[in-house]
């Protein structure tokens, strides 16, 4: 049984470490390449800005007024709400920006986020657009930052940075982490083509993506996964501005956190069915060689790692139990010379592994705040998101095995 | 708009490879640096033990010379133990087949016996009462209550000082172990324990091997370390 399970750790976090390794070599390889983005002359075409809206009374005069102050010449820009069907009070708060000539609003029947959208697009006179959630707000630099890269001719979209803002809880805390750390990811797999979701907060599009490969779709509950995979499939290139701050809320229970994170893995489980022919299909260059398999493995290196930890927990436990059981409780001698520690092959690596999976969230937090950060929350997400994580994913995987779709709301 | 990217870099996954086996190869030294480390202190402590061995023998030989002050329940004892603990986590971590683990245990073993016949010398010298216990287990799935009797040993030895616990390995190939195995008259029914020469039937809880070690010394002439012992 040793044997088993120091050859399935050590084996997943080889993979582990390959990719992680294989992403930061191909960024250091892209930032010597291409020319630095601040170089990159401001561009202000007309844009408009997608605000779907369900029941977001508490967050939507918030979202629209970080829109109002983004440093963009105001009548380029064009701020469309659709309130899709909302039974709260958010179209009574909509109501204080009418007069402004920035902001329309528009009621539709309730039809999931995909059809506020689609709504938009069809609406929209504009070359470019975008979306934000309701529960989110930008930085003022963002719309500049993120529309200077379609300079470039090639570029068909545009992705942001995202950060969660004054976190409120440790559960919010380890979000912030995990969004640094999604944050390298993203500026890696832009580095590589491999960007395989355009998040819903604040990413752009040229309108002949929509002309070209057509509108979203429902897609699992996770449209901005699926037009992605498409763009990818349709070879359009799809690109990272780390200084495109966007600031999101995150679950702050955990309840709330499994809600959203089972609607993601089971979107992107479905999605990856739906585009399996891009899986290891050299076509789709190391999206497809490395990204697409490895997002997948990381499922698996979830359980097998759970599995692991759960075994040699559980088994210190039984013979502490059985110990007391045969003498009585005695206090244990705990001999802390260096003999003892554990130097295992499989520990050393397991630690390795932390210590460049905290790198990379240090690194992700000084893309955004400009400096080198060490906290806790980097290790509450370590540590406390393998042990819940799992729970999120077994739901996940059965949804996709049952055919049941995790409400957006 | 066609995507620039999507060429492979075949150079670049060769390169992640190398560098990837570079980060094994070296959390690899870096485990077999420990273990190595780890024999070399269990040699050191097998020759300081050693040599405080012989010079109790060489003691007892000059008879006039020995100190019977200096002879007592920890004598060697925690040197002893300590050495146990070493050689168990090494068989668990480096490996039970492991050559140099096995000499070293053998080693220990030796050192064991030679520990025993020491004692019981000192223990006629001296006046001294110790009980010794010698206790035979295997590390094979065959022996289910070789774990209990040794959780059961190892709370008594702290319990009284004065019980002198020696444990050997049934099945390793020495020829001092295979004397000692056919003097005590053990057959290959594991766990056996010997205590004060006498071949005790198994199987036993703590209370009835407790009671049996007791029984062996002189009436208030154990002297048990733990509170319970205290409260008593």
């Amino acid at each position: 049984m040793q044997t088993l399970i120091s050859i399935l750790g050590t084996s997943v976090i080889f993979t582990a470490l390959y990719f992680e390794v294989f992403l930061l070599i191909s960024l250091f390889e892209t930032k010597k390449k291409r020319k630095v983005t601040s170089q990159l002359e401001y561009f202000y075409p007309s844009v408009t800005i997608l605000v779907p809206c369900f029941n977001e009374e508490n967050t939507i005069s918030g979202t629209i007024d970080s829109l109002l102050k983004l440093d963009y010449p105001h009548d380029k820009l064009h701020i469309m709400v659709i309130n899709d069907g909302s039974t709260d009070n958010s179209l009574q708060i909509l109501e204080k920006f009418r007069g402004n000539n920035i902001v329309e609003v528009h009621t539709k029947e309730n039809g999931g986020k995909f059809t506020a959208l689609n709504f938009g697009i069809e609406r929209m006179k504009t070359d470019f657009v975008g979306c934000l959630d309701a529960d989110s707000f930008v930085d003022r630099n963002a719309l500049k930052n993120i529309m200077r890269r379609f300079t470039d001719p090639l570029v068909m979209s545009v992705t942001p940075s995202m950060i969660i803002e004054k976190p409120s809880n440790i559960l919010r805390k380890m979000q912030r982490a995990e969004y640094s750390y999604g944050n390298f990811m993203r500026k890696a797999y832009g580095s590589i083509g491999a960007i395989h979701i355009t998040p819903g907060p604040f990413s752009f599009f040229r309108k002949e993506v929509f002309e070209k490969i057509g509108m979203y779709k429902h897609a699992h509950n996770t449209e901005d996964m699926e037009m992605a995979m498409r763009m990818q499939k349709n070879h359009m290139m799809i690109v990272n501005e780390p200084d495109a701050l966007v600031f999101t809320v995150g679950p702050d229970t955990i309840k709330k956190l499994y809600k959203q994170r089972v609607r993601w893995v089971s979107g992107f489980l479905g999605n990856l069915i739906d585009y399996r022919d891009m899986v290891l299909n050299k076509k789709h260059g190391d999206l497809g060689l490395i990204v697409l398999p490895f997002a997948l493995f990381a499922i698996i290196m979830s359980f097998v790692l759970l599995t692991i930890s759960i075994y040699k927990t559980s088994s210190t436990i039984i013979d502490s139990i059985y110990k007391t059981m045969t003498v009585g409780f005695s206090t244990p001698k705990i001999d802390l010379s260096w003999f003892f520690f554990d130097t295992s092959v499989l520990s050393i690596l397991t630690l390795t592994l932390i210590v460049f999976i905290i790198s990379l969230i240090m690194y992700g937090y000084k893309t955004v705040y400009g400096k080198w950060t060490v906290s806790l929350e980097m290790f509450y997400f370590v540590f406390l998101y393998s042990f819940i994580a799992p729970f999120w994913l077994i739901k996940s995987i059965y949804n996709n095995i049952k055919g049941v779709h995790a409400p957006w709301r | 708009m066609q995507d620039k990217h999507k060429e492979i870099d075949w150079k670049k996954y060769v390169i992640t490879f190398f560098i990837t086996a570079t980060i094994f190869g070296t959390a690899i030294y870096i485990s077999d640096y420990f273990n190595s480390k780890r024999i070399d202190e269990i040699k050191s402590i097998q020759e300081s033990i050693s040599t405080n061995i012989m010079s109790s023998e060489t003691q007892v030989s000059l008879l006039s010379e020995l100190d019977c002050s200096d002879v007592g329940s920890s004598m060697l004892s925690s040197e002893l133990n300590s050495l146990a603990s070493r050689i168990e986590y090494s068989e668990k971590n480096i490996g039970s087949d492991d050559a140099e683990v096995l000499q070293l245990k053998k080693a220990y073993f030796l050192l064991e016996i030679k520990d025993y016949l020491l004692m019981k010398k000192l223990s006629a010298r001296c006046d001294k009462k110790f009980v010794f216990a010698l206790y035979f287990y295997t590390n094979s799935e065959q022996c289910k209550d070789c774990n209990k009797a040794s959780i059961i040993l190892t709370y008594l030895r702290q319990k009284y000082p004065e019980l002198r616990v020696y444990s050997f390995d049934y099945n390793l190939d020495l020829s001092a172990l295979r004397t000692l195995i056919t003097i005590s008259k053990i057959k290959d029914d594991l766990p056996a324990i010997v205590i004060d020469g006498k071949l005790i039937d198994w199987p036993q809880d703590k209370e009835s091997l407790e009671k049996i070690i007791v029984s062996k010394y002189p009436k208030g002439a154990l002297v048990a370390t733990t509170t319970e012992a205290v409260k008593k």
